[in-house]
C-alpha cells in the first residue's frame, strides 16, 4: 500500500476526531510496565478468581454435556425430522461470527492504518482464537462421532472414497481450519516481541523460562523487526478476504441448499455483516468491563468505544437491511413456499423469537445515533449485550423456522432445545470465558510494542504541530 | 576483568529512535558495514540506516500462496475427476467454479504459513542464546532502550576506535560495553 492512500486514511474523519487514543502522559517505559505488570503480578486478584472460576465451572458442565452426549449420542438433544440442525449449527454459526470482529480489527483496520486498533487488537485476536474454538466444538460433535472427524479430510484411505468437494460443508472444514491456524499465527506472531518484553520482566526463573521460550529468543534486531513488519502486513492483508471467505462459505452452508429461507442469494454478504456486528458487540461487551477493572482507560479510550459504536451502528443497518431484503423476495419471488415461510415466522409458532430477533438487531441498535448513549459506557454495554442475544436468535430463526415446515405438512414438526442443549451451549460461554480469563492473567492484554510505536508517532504529530504554531 | 574470549562487538545505548537512526546513519557514513541496531518497537527507517534493504519475504509469501493453491485445486481435480469421478446433481466431474472455494482456502492457508514460518527462518529465530543477551542492560531492548551495536568482523572494526567513535554520538547514559562471543 502507498504511503500516500494511507496518510489520506489517517488524516480522515475518524483519526482527527477530538478524543485522544492515548491520555497524555505516558512513556516507553510506563507503558510497559503497565500493561505487563497485569500479567506479572504475583497477586491473584479476587475478581480474576471469580471470573476465572465461574469460566471453570461451566467448562466442567461443557465436559459433562459432552459425555454425556457420547455416552447416549445426538438423540439427547432436541433434534429430529424435519429439524436435522439444531443448537449446533446455531451455535456454530454464532461463535464463528463473534471471532470476525476480532480479525477484521486486526486486519482491516490495521490495512486502513487506523490508531485506535492498537490498543484493542491483541485483545479482540485472543477473543477470535477462543470464539474459533468454540464454534469448533459444535460440528464436531454435531457429527455424532466425532472421533471420526478425521472422515472430512482428504486421505487416502481403505474405503477409496473422497470427500465430496461439491458441497459447502466441505469447504466449511477447510475454511475453518484455516481460519483457526491463521488466527493463531496471526496472534502469535503479535505476541512475540511482546513476550520478550516479558521474558526482560519476569521476576520468577519459570516466568523466565516459559516467556522466553515462546519470545523464541526476540531481541528486537532492526533487520527482525523489518521482515517482522512485512510479514504482519502480508498476513493482514491476506486474513481480510479470508475473514470474508470465511463468513461467506458458512452462508453458502445455507444459500446452497434448496430450502425455502436458507436458498438465499443475498446471504453471504448478509451473513459477513452480521457476524461483524455481533463481533463488535462482544468486543464492546467484554472491553467494557475488563478495561474497568484493570484502569486501561488511558489506553482503552472513550474514542475507541465510540468508534466501536459506530461500527455497530453501521453494521446493524446492513443487517437490518439483510432482513429487508429476505421479507421482499419472499413477496417479489413470487413463490408460494417463500410466501408461508414468510407468514410462518411472522406469525407462526416462533413468531416471538422472529419480533425479538427484529427488536434487538434492528429497534434497539437505533439508539447508537445519540451521541449521548454512544458516550455512556453503561448504555454501550447493555446494547452490546441485546446484540449478542439478538444475533443468537437470528440463527436461531434462520435454522429452525426453515426447517420445522417441511414441502408436505405431514413432515411438519417443532423444535424444542433439551437440557443438554442449553448446557453444552452454556459450557462453550464457560469454555470462552476461562481462557479468557487465564490469557488476561498471563499475557499482555494490549500489544505493548505498537502502543510505543502509538506514542512515537502521537510524540511527532504533538511536535510537528507545535512547530507550526 | 580479564578478557577471555574473543570479541564480538562494541555496544552503545542511545536516549530515543531518533538518536539511534542518526547514529546509526553516522557509523554507515564511518564507513562501518558490519553493525545491527536493537529497539523495543520498529522504528521506520532504522532498517536502512543500518545498510539492510533486501527482503525477499514477500516472494516467500508468494510462492507459499501458490504453492497452496494449485495443491488445493489439484487435490481437487486429482481426486473428483480421476481417482473416484461420481455425479453430484448432475454436474460434471470437473466443475471448477466449486473447486474455488477449498483452492482459495489453502492459497491463504500456504501465503500465511509462508510469512510467518519465512520470517523466523529469516530472522534465525528461533534462538534462544545470544552474546548480547549477556549485558544485563540489554534487557531494556524490550522496555525503553535503543541500541546500537558494531561487530567485531567488520573489517575496519577496532575496539578502542569503535568504543571512542559510539561515545562521540552522544550515548545516554554514558554506555557503550564490548560484547563477548558466547562459547561454542
Amino acid at each position: 500500500m502507498s504511503d500516500s492512500i494511507r496518510d489520506d486514511v489517517s488524516n480522515g474523519p475518524v483519526a482527527t476526531s477530538g478524543l485522544p487514543v492515548l491520555e497524555p502522559g505516558h512513556t516507553y517505559s510506563t507503558i510497559t510496565d503497565k500493561i505487563s505488570e497485569i500479567a506479572l503480578t504475583k497477586r491473584t486478584s479476587r475478581r480474576w478468581l471469580m471470573g476465572f472460576g465461574i469460566g471453570f465451572t461451566l467448562t466442567m458442565v461443557l465436559l459433562y454435556s459432552i459425555a454425556v452426549l457420547l455416552i447416549r449420542g445426538v438423540g439427547v438433544w432436541g433434534l429430529n425430522n424435519p429439524v436435522g440442525w439444531g443448537f449446533a449449527i446455531i451455535n456454530f454459526v454464532w461463535w464463528i461470527g463473534i471471532g470476525h470482529a476480532g480479525t477484521l480489527i486486526s486486519a482491516v483496520l490495521l490495512l486502513l492504518n487506523q490508531d485506535w486498533r492498537t490498543s484493542i487488537n491483541r485483545f479482540a485476536e485472543a477473543m477470535t482464537l477462543f470464539a474459533v474454538s468454540c464454534a469448533g466444538l459444535f460440528p464436531l460433535l454435531h457429527i455424532g462421532r466425532p472421533w471420526l472427524a478425521y472422515w472430512l479430510l482428504p486421505y487416502p484411505n481403505t474405503m477409496a472414497v473422497w470427500p465430496q468437494w461439491r458441497s459447502p460443508l466441505i469447504w466449511d472444514v477447510f475454511a475453518v481450519t484455516t481460519y483457526a491456524t491463521i488466527s493463531l499465527l496471526f496472534w502469535y506472531v503479535g505476541l512475540i516481541p511482546d513476550l520478550a518484553t516479558m521474558r526482560d520482566r519476569a521476576k520468577s526463573s519459570f516466568a523466565k523460562i516459559v516467556y522466553g521460550i515462546f519470545a523464541l529468543g526476540w531481541r528486537g534486531a532492526a533487520r527482525h523487526w523489518h521482515r517482522y513488519e512485512t510479514a504482519y502486513l502480508l498476513l493482514a492483508g491476506i486474513a481480510t478476504p479470508l475473514v470474508v471467505s470465511v463468513h461467506t462459505i458458512v452462508g453458502y452452508d445455507f444459500a446452497v441448499s434448496i430450502v425455502p429461507g436458507w436458498h438465499v442469494t443475498v446471504f453471504p454478504p448478509y451473513f459477513v455483516a452480521g457476524a461483524v456486528f455481533a463481533g463488535f458487540a462482544m468486543v464492546l461487551t467484554l472491553a467494557i468491563p475488563i478495561r474497568a477493572f484493570y484502569g486501561l482507560q488511558d489506553f482503552i479510550t472513550e474514542r475507541h468505544l465510540r468508534n466501536m459504536a459506530k461500527i455497530l451502528l453501521a453494521t446493524g443497518l446492513l443487517v437490518a437491511y439483510g432482513y429487508m431484503m429476505e421479507t421482499f423476495m419472499a413477496w417479489y419471488s413470487g413463490s408460494d413456499l417463500e410466501w408461508s415461510l414468510l407468514m410462518n415466522r411472522l406469525f407462526g409458532p416462533y413468531a416471538v423469537q422472529y419480533w425479538a430477533l427484529l427488536f434487538c438487531n434492528v429497534v434497539v441498535p437505533q439508539l447508537l445515533w445519540l451521541r449521548s448513549i454512544r458516550g455512556s459506557t453503561i448504555a454501550l454495554w447493555l446494547i452490546s449485550l441485546v446484540v449478542g442475544v439478538g444475533m443468537w436468535l437470528e440463527r436461531f430463526i434462520i435454522v429452525v423456522t426453515s426447517l420445522h415446515r417441511d414441502f408436505l405438512p405431514s413432515s411438519w414438526g417443532m423444535y424444542t432445545p433439551t437440557f443438554w442443549d442449553w448446557s453444552l451451549y452454556l459450557g462453550t460461554i464457560g469454555l470462552f470465558l476461562m481462557l479468557l480469563f487465564l490469557f488476561i492473567r498471563f499475557l499482555p492484554v494490549i500489544n505493548i510494542f505498537e502502543m510505543r510505536v502509538l506514542l512515537e508517532k502521537k510524540e511527532r504529530e504533538k511536535e510537528e504541530g507545535e512547530e507550526r504554531a | 576483568m580479564e578478557r577471555t574470549l574473543p570479541l564480538y562487538g562494541m555496544l552503545a545505548r542511545y536516549p530515543d529512535p531518533d538518536t539511534l537512526v542518526e547514529a546509526a546513519e553516522k557509523a554507515t557514513a564511518a564507513g562501518y558495514t558490519q553493525m545491527e541496531a536493537y529497539s523495543p518497537m520498529p522504528i521506520h527507517g532504522l532498517a536502512e540506516a543500518i545498510g539492510f534493504h533486501s527482503n525477499r519475504l514477500p516472494w516467500i509469501v508468494l510462492l507459499g500462496g501458490i504453492v497452496g493453491g494449485l495443491t488445493g485445486y489439484f487435490l481437487q481435480y486429482t481426486t473428483a475427476v480421476i481417482d473416484y469421478p461420481l455425479n453430484v446433481g448432475g454436474k460434471p466431474n470437473h466443475s471448477w467454479p466449486q473447486f474455488v472455494p477449498v483452492t482459495f482456502e489453502l492459497t491463504i492457508l500456504g501465503a500465511g504459513l509462508a510469512a510467518v514460518l519465512g520470517m523466523l527462518a529469516l530472522n534465525g529465530l528461533p534462538r534462544p542464546n545470544h552474546p548480547v543477551f549477556s549485558i544485563d542492560e540489554f534487557k531494556l531492548a524490550s522496555r525503553d532502550g535503543f541500541f546500537l551495536f558494531l561487530l567485531a568482523r567488520d573489517p575496519i572494526f577496532d575496539a578502542d576506535s569503535a568504543a571512542s567513535f559510539l561515545r562521540e554520538l552522544e550515548p545516554a547514559p554514558l554506555f557503550v560495553v564490548p560484547v563477548e562471543e558466547e562459547h561454542a
